[in-house]
């Protein structure tokens, strides 16, 4: 059967808030409205005030709160109306949440989960349209994951739930409303996809490309198109951007020996940038037989008009392109 | 000496409240007795910290209490040691009252892993059960305080959180993120400014368009109390918990206070205030010596009682100075450790490629 990341999302959340009476969901229009993306439709009508709290438009004062019920043993969902407004508030999600459990020499630890849509939207501009992934993965104490399908959404925003620690689900704004085929497996109460671990969304023997997120699904649109040429690629769905999983990635370069890497982000001191310097100090580097490169958002804020969105964003011929490019032909 | 004396307490300011604290109240000689124990175990355990830092066994940003001991001892004695409290950088003082050793609070100044945090914390990170900490981002642990008090009102424990600030904090949007929230939803958090007149060297009247602050929480009810009384401090706080624990929601407790030493031991806090300023604070409104006095003349205790106190709390600081010094540092392995909680072994990287540490759970 067939599910909506969004319907995935609310699936995960509805669940976990009925299974912990510790973990409760607080946002900006998350309880009467419904969300402002939907996901949060119905709970609060199931769950009632105590568990689903609306808060006024004070990220950094919700976000310091929600931190500090996690600290005194609840399990907060804490939702970003966008990630774009948790810089407002990214100092209590690095400084109190990512790194009080080191601080404390392991006395007090942050069961939190701060959850929302990240990355590009469609016509909004350059303050509400930006990846979040090279920000949060950076820090050290934080899990950062960033689903691409349903059943990567379901099993990510479980796992975090449970995690004992601060996680930061990045979810793609452009992709609630997609649906993806559910296996029974994932429909389980207790389907959980573990932190830290890539997944191989399609073996191939000739490149690999590595991407999270939205540009998962452009990688494989980009295999398929290349498969016709007889181009072989091996696509790696990340799942996790903190701790992310080297070892997947440097096994299927010992495979192909090349690699892209695709996102949605600015290339400087990206995703794609970690891994490049990863695998360069990894045995893999030695299976290399051309250099990896990098297919990423544009360096530039993002515009409003279509066509210069459009440019500023991978697109499926940026990564054919690339992909050519590094085979040499 | 007498078992319990009656004492007036200190003039109190109001803001959207009645004239609800008592003008008097008993304390005992235990009671009293105590207090000077722990203020005096405080000022001697920072002048310790001070001189530590002069000889370079202490690193870093180290921010002393002296002066405003009594605000520490006097709000524990009005609440359970299973009330939750929170506070900012300035840290030693509650971290002891909280019910860490001096030892433990001085070997993390000197970065041992007899340290209160293995020396991961340093001067401004020391936590405890219902402790949660200092906080070194200037009014991030108010929102943070305000949380923890969600989660009491969640859970349906009969518990407070204490949340201290400082004059300068107050100024912080956050705060009146907090402050809005936590009457919106009746938290039951005191939040508590300590007024010491200096944002570092900024004083009140400098960066405060109202120095009231005690109104600064506007629908909050709150209070100003004399924080150099430490009975002030603790029958205003009494009434306040009763008035939390009854969920009628926030108070704001504005405690004028005075730090003797610089904002931190990088600063000779000479600059912005003069040294007459200072002496004359610590002449004629010290805690300690109100507190003394008010015994004395109460005849609660002895001259000679207090001094054996004062020789006391000299040996324990002496011995804790020792021991912060001798204490191993921590073993390098700890650099990767507690990193995540309830985590299997996993690698982290050092500074290099050729650098790896496994990272485990240790707990001090």
């Amino acid at each position: 059967s067939m599910m909506t990341v969004r319907d995935a999302l609310n699936s995960a959340m509805d669940e976990e808030i009925a299974r912990d009476d510790r973990v409760f969901l607080i946002g900006e229009e998350v309880a009467e409205y419904d969300g402002a993306y939907k996901i949060t439709r119905g709970l609060w009508k199931k769950f009632g005030d105590r568990r689903i709290m609306d808060t006024p438009i004070t990220e950094m004062g919700f976000a310091g709160i929600a931190v500090g019920a996690a600290m005194a043993g609840l399990k907060p969902i804490c939702e970003f109306m966008t990630f774009n407004f948790s810089m407002q508030a990214i100092d209590q999600v690095i400084n109190s949440a990512a790194k009080t459990f080191y601080m404390s020499s392991g006395e007090v630890p942050v069961p939190i989960v701060f959850r929302g849509p990240n990355g590009a939207s469609a016509g909004v501009a350059a303050q509400h349209s930006q990846c979040f992934g090279a920000w949060y993965s950076h820090c050290p104490g934080l899990k950062v994951v960033s689903p691409y399908s349903s059943e990567d959404a379901r099993g990510l925003l479980k796992a975090a739930i449970r995690d004992p620690n601060p996680v930061v689900v990045l979810e793609s704004e452009l992709m609630y409303g997609t649906a993806f085929p559910l296996s029974e497996e994932a429909k389980d109460v207790d389907f959980l996809i573990p932190i830290g671990k890539a997944k191989i969304e399609q073996q191939g023997k000739h490149i690999t490309l590595v991407a999270h997120s939205k540009m998962v699904g452009l990688s494989l649109d980009a295999a398929k198109a290349l498969a016709e040429e007889g181009i072989e690629c091996e696509v790696i769905n990340l799942l996790s951007l903190r701790p992310l999983d080297t070892e997947c990635i440097i096994n299927s370069v010992k495979k192909t020996n090349h690699l892209i890497t695709a996102e949605g982000g600015w290339p400087q001191s990206g995703i794609g940038a970690e891994i490049c310097a990863r695998i360069m100090e990894s045995e893999a580097f030695d299976y290399l037989d051309a250099p990896v490169t990098r297919v990423t958002g544009a360096d530039v804020p993002m515009p409003y008009a279509a066509l210069l969105e459009e440019n500023a964003l991978p697109q499926v011929h940026n990564i054919v392109a690339a992909v050519k490019k590094t085979l040499n032909v | 000496t007498v078992e319990q004396a009656e004492f007036d307490l200190q003039p109190y300011e109001y803001h959207k409240l009645d004239d609800v604290f008592p003008k008097k109240t008993i304390a005992t000689r235990d009671e009293m007795l105590h207090y000077y124990r722990q203020m005096q175990t405080i000022r001697k355990m920072e002048d310790a910290a001070s001189v530590m830092y002069r000889e370079k066994t202490i690193r870093g940003f180290c921010h002393l209490y002296n002066g405003q001991e009594a605000c520490a001892v006097g709000i524990e004695a009005a609440i359970r040691r299973d009330d939750e409290v929170i506070t900012a950088y300035r840290a030693h003082g509650w971290t002891f009252t909280r019910g860490v050793s001096v030892k433990n609070v001085l070997a993390e100044l000197t970065g041992r892993s007899t340290g209160a945090a293995q020396g991961k914390g340093g001067s401004m990170h020391m936590y405890k059960k219902n402790f949660y900490g200092g906080n070194g981002i200037v009014g991030a642990q108010v929102p943070l305080g305000a949380g923890i008090a969600l989660a009491i009102k969640y859970k349906g424990e009969d518990k407070v959180c204490i949340t201290l600030y400082g004059d300068g904090a107050a100024n912080q949007g956050q705060v009146f993120e907090a402050y809005n929230m936590a009457k919106l939803w009746d938290l039951p958090i005191l939040f508590v400014c300590e007024n010491n007149d200096y944002a570092m060297g900024t004083s009140t009247g400098r960066s405060a368009a109202s120095t009231e602050f005690f109104t600064r929480g506007d629908y909050v009810p709150g209070f100003k109390v004399n924080g150099m009384d430490v009975l002030s401090v603790r029958e205003a706080t009494r009434w306040a918990a009763d008035y939390m624990r009854s969920g009628k929601g926030p108070l704001l407790m504005e405690l004028k206070t005075y730090r003797y030493f610089g904002h931190s031991m990088s600063d000779p806090g000479t600059s912005y205030r003069g040294r007459d300023e200072v002496q004359s604070v610590r002449k004629l409104k010290d805690p300690i010596q109100a507190c003394k006095i008010n015994m004395l003349e109460a005849n609660l205790a002895t001259e000679e009682e207090l001094k054996a106190i004062d020789t006391e709390v000299k040996k324990e600081i002496a011995e804790a100075v020792t021991f912060a010094k001798e204490s191993p540092v921590p073993k390098l392995e700890e650099l990767y450790n507690n990193v995540y909680s309830d985590e299997p072994p996993f690698q982290v990287r050092g500074c290099d490629a050729f650098t790896y540490g496994i990272s485990r759970q240790s707990k001090a």
